[in-house]
């Protein structure tokens, strides 16, 4: 079996160098290099660890009878690539305010190159290694059935890691299929579909594993999560290799039809990515860790199937006023309209579940987190179908203010969520007593909320600036400022915009060496939250 | 960490009162997590039947239901393109008679007019912004190789017919036939030898009186009067028919630095504006030739 993947690995490998060797452009030389790479280093540790026998050394596994190793891989990987992801991200925001900051000749430092790795990095990897790791962990304790398909789960983990080290490296090389969030180019798309496929096999075999009766509501989130990405995933990458040797495509859609493609999935990749997947990790964590029941079971199934079925609707209105005819334009705002109760119907289940563990909102900083996660969530669950409305949207296109939103959510709602999630993971997956220190915890509360707070609100008022300023006319009929100079006028709010950026990402580097602390099992002796100093 | 849970049998065996809360929990359970059966709050059930009926309303009144080959338009007959066109007319009849105007008067004839004029430059000043403020900055100040649109050193001439004549057909435009052509020679190429243009540099440099070699300039005089008056004049104060830029002031179109001077002697850049008559609407174009004109360099 080791030498028939040795094999296996060698003739990847092989491939691989081929296709490198013969590339017609040299992003794809580069990557087809680095699978080659990959592939021989796999072989080589699994020959390192065959024994004799012919048989590879059992790797040690957890008593539980849960398979946690993946789990606590994904953990790691979230927390790395947070801080990688928030990293580029203050970068960017830098460069936008400081211009200077994109050097000549170091096209890879470039805005235009880091905006897709910021954005890929923090939904993709953060996000997207954030979901894998909490749905390993929540549907193998819901179920009570350890994670289907053996080692298959260790596929899912290592084969994502890929995708997204192929997805960055190819943007900094300069690579893009100009369709947001969907950046990666063919061959990249090809692997992530596998990869997705086996998380799905691995996924929805551990819940017909399950010796539960029913299904918990977190799995009907994920589970739709999975099912409706790739779902987007493989229709908005449809494309026509120019060579199966170089990294060129062109998409199967063309005109107004490719726009609404690319903005069903853009949409969508928020509402099933960054809602439903999220929204899964709340009805597992916050149950848990506030130790309280879930509020609503009837509002969890009417806004579960209510929210899913009307989130795949509302993309258009990212194209209000196109070449979009106006009726999809209409459906994709009254969609977006009606969305807002089923969005709702999550937060509401998230903060009524604490109805009788209000007091831990005073000792347990991770609770605030969660809480103030799913505020967020309902304040960009409400901004966002206000957005969609075209009178509004007519101001706010084109303007930060739709970035400011996009961070309102990603930032307050799928980050405090997620670092919540790690928090409550770290102790239990190491097998410690609790956390290295609860206080740092409280300390990453107060720095990322005050972040998402000077962050939102520089972009709120920038961006309904902008809007005001490229429609400002003068008396006479004339518009009063060129482009230039309202970009110049959003000189201090990008400022504080990266200051915002930089107290968030300050925040997550004390959550990794808490965690990295917390793994080597170290304690901090300190006063507990909430309790009175002692007298000395 | 708790082993495999035992199976849960479920139903209604399991349900229990919550304490805090005194509502029923529906007897699931997983890895400890129970689910209250809390109703639904009436205020959000009775929101979302609420968007649901305004939606519904909304697609009647507004186009939303595709056909084959078409869709409702809704019973108000709003359209996103009928939206613009009406903005577009309204925006039309308020400058109307201005707009009118100018189109038929004559340059002078509207620069005679206070408040024609004034709507003019406000107009001009717009268009200016969009179109224009890329290469020649915002205030119209100009930047390296754009030349400064604010002094009174005009390369193809400055009164307002040959500021409109420039914005019209543009400068070395390729594919317009009336457009601005001169071009400088490239003297490093076999007419003069570097010694040469160094010494031509300098005598440059002395028309406007900036720091200079004195001798290299003394050998430059011969060289300029040979190679450079026919175009830049026998002083240097240059040519608007052929747009030859005055040297003997301090306004400098790339850089008044030698080495600047000896580069573009040796192997000139030639400055490209695009033509706009074929993109700005004549009235436009009018609006923009007396904008620039008031900036205070007109002649």
């Amino acid at each position: 079996m080791a030498m028939a993947q040795v094999g296996g690995l060698g003739f990847v490998a092989l491939l691989a160098l081929l296709a490198s060797a013969n590339a017609a452009d040299a992003p794809f030389a580069f990557h087809m290099a680095l699978i080659a790479v990959i592939a021989l280093g796999w072989a080589v540790w699994i020959l390192r660890n065959m024994d004799v026998s012919g048989r590879t050394i059992p790797l040690r596994e957890a008593e539980t009878g849960y398979m946690d190793g993946v789990v606590r891989a994904g953990v790691i990987a979230t927390v790395f690539w947070g801080v990688v992801g928030f990293l580029v991200g203050v970068v960017i925001a830098l460069q936008l305010g400081y211009p200077e900051l994109n050097v000549d000749g170091l096209s890879f430092t470039n805005f235009s190159r880091l905006r897709p790795l910021h954005t890929s990095a923090v939904i993709f990897a953060f996000g997207g290694n954030a979901l894998i790791a909490t749905s390993f962990y929540v549907v193998q304790r819901t179920s009570g059935a350890r994670l289907a398909l053996g080692k298959a789960g260790w596929f899912v983990f290592w084969g994502y890691q890929l995708f997204i080290v192929l997805a960055a490296t190819g943007y900094l090389m300069g690579q893009t299929q100009s369709r947001e969030y969907a950046e990666p180019e063919w061959y990249v798309d090809l692997w992530l579909t596998i990869v997705w496929v086996v998380y799905l096999a691995v996924f929805l075999g551990t819940i017909l594993k399950r010796k539960e009766p029913h299904i918990y509501v977190a799995n009907w989130f994920y589970l739709a999560f999975i099912v409706t990405i790739a779902m987007l995933h493989v229709v908005n990458n449809l494309a026509i290799p120019v060579s199966f040797l170089g990294s060129k495509s062109y998409s199967a859609f063309s005109g107004a039809q490719d726009a609404l493609i690319q903005w069903w999935y853009g949409h969508n990749a928020v509402g099933f990515f960054l809602t439903a997947g999220f929204l899964g990790m709340m009805y597992y964590f916050i149950p848990k860790q506030a130790e309280r029941p879930v509020y609503s079971y009837r509002l969890s199934i009417v806004h579960f199937w209510s929210l899913i079925f009307l989130y795949i609707w509302a993309g258009p209105h990212h194209l209000h006023y196109t070449a979009l005819p106006d009726w999809a334009q209409t459906l994709g705002m009254v969609f977006s309209i009606m969305l807002w109760m089923p969005s709702w119907g999550g937060m509401i289940n998230g903060l009524m579940t604490l109805s009788g563990a209000w007091d831990k909102l005073r000792t347990d900083p991770i609770i605030r987190m969660m809480v103030i996660a799913v505020a967020f969530y309902g304040m960009s669950t409400f901004e966002g179908p206000m957005m969609s409305v075209k009178a509004v949207n007519s101001l706010s296109h084109y303007t930060d203010w739709t970035i400011g939103h996009v961070h309102s959510g990603a930032l307050g709602w799928v980050g405090m969520i997620s670092f919540g999630a790690v928090y409550y993971l770290t102790p239990r997956l190491w097998n410690r007593e609790r956390l290295y220190s609860l206080r740092l915890v409280n300390w990453h509360f107060w720095l990322a909320t005050i972040g998402i707070v000077l962050y939102a609100s520089a972009m709120w008022v920038a961006g309904i600036m902008q809007g005001l300023m490229w429609r400002e006319y003068d008396e006479l009929g004339f518009l009063v400022y060129s482009f230039i100079e309202t970009v110049a006028a959003m000189h201090p709010y990008f400022v504080i915009r990266a200051l915002g950026g930089i107290l968030y990402l300050t925040g997550a580097l004390l959550m990794a060496f808490n965690v990295w602390k917390t793994i080597r099992g170290d304690l901090r002796q300190e006063v507990p939250m909430g309790a009175v100093q002692p007298a000395e | 960490m708790a082993d495999i849970k035992q199976p849960h049998t479920g139903g209604p065996q399991g349900v229990e009162r919550d304490e805090p809360t005194g509502q029923i929990t529906t007897g699931h359970e997983w890895d400890g997590i129970k689910e209250l059966d809390t109703p639904m709050p009436r205020w959000w059930l009775w929101t979302f039947y609420g968007t649901i009926v305004w939606a519904l309303g909304y697609v009647i009144l507004y186009p939303a239901w595709p056909l084959v080959h078409d869709a409702t338009r809704g019973v108000l007959g709003w359209s996103s393109r009928g939206q613009v066109q009406e903005a577009l007319v309204e925006a039309a009849q308020a400058q109307g008679g201005f707009r009118d105007r100018i189109a038929s008067l004559s340059l002078e004839d509207i620069r005679q007019d206070p408040e024609l004029l004034r709507f003019a430059q406000a107009g001009g000043r717009s268009a200016f912004q969009v179109n224009c403020s890329q290469c020649h900055g915002s205030g119209a100040a100009g930047s390296v190789g754009y030349p400064n649109l604010n002094d009174d050193e005009w390369l193809w001439g400055g009164t307002l017919e040959e500021i409109h004549a420039t914005i019209v057909n543009g400068a070395r435009f390729v594919g317009n036939d009336d457009t601005h052509v001169s071009e400088m020679p490239a003297f490093g190429d076999g007419v003069l030898d570097r010694a040469q243009i160094e010494q031509v540099a300098n005598y440059v440099l002395s028309l406007s009186g900036s720091p200079h070699d004195a001798a290299k300039a003394e050998a430059g005089a011969p060289l300029f009067a040979d190679n450079c008056a026919a175009c830049h004049g026998d002083a240097g104060q240059g040519d608007a028919s052929v747009g030859a830029p005055a040297l003997n002031d301090q306004i400098w179109l790339y850089s008044g630095k030698l080495d600047a001077i000896v580069a573009q002697i040796q192997r000139p850049r030639h400055g490209v504006m695009p033509a706009w008559g074929h993109r700005l609407d004549p009235t436009t174009i009018k609006e923009l030739a007396l904008y620039v004109h008031g900036l205070g360099g007109g002649k």
